[in-house]
């Protein structure tokens, strides 16, 4: 009995509401309630959750910063939709085709993450950054100034449309197997390595964790989601065109990842699909020069909340303020150690270096989110 | 002779990316962060110089005109974006850059548009000498660049306020018990940054008159790639790797096969100089303490 009642149900929100979202949405398409504008939507929303949880995972809870990702992503676009082109004529059901690229796409991207996280072993910081986008930008331009016929060039390849009233669910269920993977990897031993290497690569070296093994693994696993949600992308597009993975779009992703909260799968997922939401309904409305508003509302949104959230001098406002203590002032709960969540570790919880003020003073302050609510248990 | 033709171009456009991987590489070494926004910093610089040319006429004016705003705007993001963050993790610091970075380029094309300007700042033709034809404005830039860098050079080494910025990248903290202004030195680090960008954004617009507000986007990340290159932090360094990614840019661009490459090469020598050698060519070594 006591097992069951352990289950954190809040551990399983998001399989439950996406899994709901997919069984509904699936039976307003074949129903035909669902016009083709929302499909395709529904579409680009599953391929941004996938990017910004991919993503998610590197920046927010190893620390290293990508600025590559669309990079993955166009391997996995390039290579996926080529292979789709092949075995279109092989095969009746296109689903043995889809199904083909996504693993070949998926793989392709995967080396590439490992062949970039070689150089990631020896840099951090600033200079991974550069690397990633450097790493990039080669993709890109590979594929741009590839012959017509082996990838299309700068006019870009043309690939076959999927059935749009079923590949939406298809791009939904794999998001499903995407978010499985990567929280199950972090609420397990490995994960909490993982942030260990963010917040002390040093001390985590110390303690024995393989950093090494560890950053190759996140880098090869993020590029292989982002090398699926190229192929989808390619499987929901006629032409894949390399101008669409420039670092812009790296940014854009980064951007999904940063409003909802580093460290947060949850959310990335709901950054994403707003995102991509306001995208595509702006996308008609605003035409010409306006267009670049948005652009506008995003730096503005990334500068503001990065401040706002990482600022030293409104530390203090921040713990007055935040949306945790205000919705527990309005329903009155007592802040209660055993309902933290140490998956959701907040970016800034532990410092990355210590202070030297800090040394000085004897003072150690240990606040009740860093309390292990399993180790108090034990003891 | 066109193998020397090649060599003065590419050092011409390596002095514009040296110009501009300045800026980066001392902004790194004493706020220790990577200014995302440097480059663009540049086509802010480029646009003063068109407005000012379509009141006036005079380039030179421009140029003017462009230091001053973009010293001005150098500051002001210092000030409002990157000090409040001053002793946040550098991945925040970083992500903001970037946010900077993209507000500068939106705000532009709002102004602006996304069709390109045509900027012709003066035809000064070809040099001639013997058998050896040298555009005019690859001398200019050579020339004018060379005096920036000397001039950086001698008041970095030779000034108060210079020495004070070496002492402030070496360590902030014992540069601040020493009595120096650490907020004024960085932001004195911004001002020459931005003015170095408006340079090299006059030295591009020489090249090739038309300008966009994705102008300053791409050599500001090679110009970066030239500072890491070179060795962050380190001025000799960042003149070095400008020059160097310069050369190997107009050299590419000679050979018909790699030609369209150009830009993976350049990032591939990156990675590659990292692998062997991270701290960059005149860089120095490190050590992570805990």
């Amino acid at each position: 009995m006591k097992q069951i009642s352990k289950i954190k149900w809040h551990h399983y929100i998001n399989y439950i509401v996406i899994a709901i979202l997919t069984v509904v949405f699936a039976f307003m398409s074949f129903g035909g309630m669902l016009d083709s504008s929302t499909l395709y939507m529904l579409e680009k929303m599953a391929i941004a959750v996938m990017l910004a949880v991919s993503l998610s995972v590197v920046v927010g809870f190893l620390g290293e910063l990508s600025l590559g990702h669309a990079g993955f992503m166009c391997v996995g676009a390039y290579l996926g939709g080529k292979i789709s082109c092949l075995l279109e004529p092989f095969f009746d059901n296109g689903m043995v085709t889809l199904l083909i690229s996504i693993i070949i796409g998926g793989i392709a991207a995967a080396a590439c993450g490992i062949i970039i996280g070689l150089p990631a072993l020896r840099l951090k910081g600033d200079y991974l950054a550069i690397v990633t986008l450097a790493f990039g930008e080669i993709v890109r331009s590979l594929f741009m100034n590839s012959s017509s016929e082996s990838f299309g060039g700068s006019l870009g390849l043309n690939t076959p449309r999927y059935d749009k009233n079923s590949l939406f669910i298809i791009a939904l269920l794999l998001v499903l197997v995407c978010l499985a993977v990567l929280q199950n990897i972090i609420r397990s031993k490995h994960g909490r390595a993982i942030t260990s290497i963010r917040d002390n690569e040093i001390a985590s070296r110390a303690t024995g964790i393989n950093v090494t093994k560890y950053k190759l693994a996140v880098f090869s696993i993020s590029a292989f989601f982002a090398g699926i949600a190229g192929v989808l992308y390619s499987f929901s597009n006629y032409t894949v065109q390399s101008t669409k993975f420039s670092y812009n779009y790296s940014i854009e992703i980064l951007v999904m990842v940063v409003l909802g909260g580093m460290g947060s799968i949850n959310g990335s997922i709901i950054a994403a699909t707003l995102i991509t939401y306001l995208d595509i309904t702006l996308q008609t409305k605003l035409t010409g020069n306006l267009a670049v508003l948005q652009d506008l509302l995003y730096s503005l949104i990334l500068i503001v909340l990065v401040i706002y959230n990482n600022a030293p001098a409104l530390k203090g406002f921040r713990e007055k303020y935040n949306l945790k203590n205000t919705l527990n002032g309005i329903f009155k709960r007592r802040n209660d150690p055993a309902r933290h969540t140490d998956d959701e570790a907040k970016w800034d919880r532990v410092p990355t270096k210590i202070k030297v003020d800090e040394v000085l003073s004897v003072e150690i302050k240990t606040t009740q989110s860093t309390v292990d609510p399993d180790r108090k248990e034990k003891e | 002779m066109e193998i020397i033709e090649t060599l003065i171009n590419g050092l011409s456009v390596g002095s514009t990316y040296a110009m501009i991987a300045l800026g980066y590489t001392m902004v790194y070494g004493i706020a220790k962060m990577l200014n995302f926004a440097h480059g663009d910093i540049i086509m802010v610089g480029g646009y003063m110089i068109y407005l000012t040319m379509v009141a006036t006429g005079n380039a030179l004016l421009g140029l003017l005109a462009a230091i001053v705003f973009c010293v001005v705007l150098g500051i002001s993001i210092e000030k409002i974006a990157y000090r409040p963050l001053r002793g946040a993790s550098p991945l925040a610091v970083l992500i903001t850059a970037i946010g900077v970075s993209y507000l500068l380029q939106s705000v532009a094309q709002m102004i602006f548009g996304t069709a390109p300007k045509m900027v012709n700042i003066a035809n000064l033709g070809n040099l001639q000498m013997g058998s050896l034809k040298v555009p005019y404005y690859t001398v200019v830039t050579l020339g004018c660049s060379f005096v920036l860098m000397v001039g950086l050079t001698v008041f970095v080494k030779y000034t108060k306020t210079g020495r004070a910025m070496i002492a402030v990248s070496e360590d902030r903290g014992a540069a601040q018990l020493m009595g120096i202004h650490v907020n004024r030195i960085i932001m004195i680090t911004f001002a020459i940054g931005s003015a170095l960008a408006a340079f090299a954004g006059f030295f591009m617009l020489m090249k090739s008159p038309s300008l966009s507000n994705t102008l300053g986007a791409m050599p500001g990340i090679k110009a970066f790639t030239a500072a890491v290159i070179g060795g962050i932090g380190s001025i000799p360094g960042a003149m070095t790797g400008g020059l160097l990614i310069g050369v190997v840019e107009a050299i590419s661009f000679k050979i018909p096969i790699i030609a369209p490459y150009t830009d993976a090469i350049e990032f591939l020598i990156l990675i590659i100089i990292l692998l062997v050698r991270p701290s960059g060519i005149l860089g120095k070594v490190r050590r992570e303490k805990v």
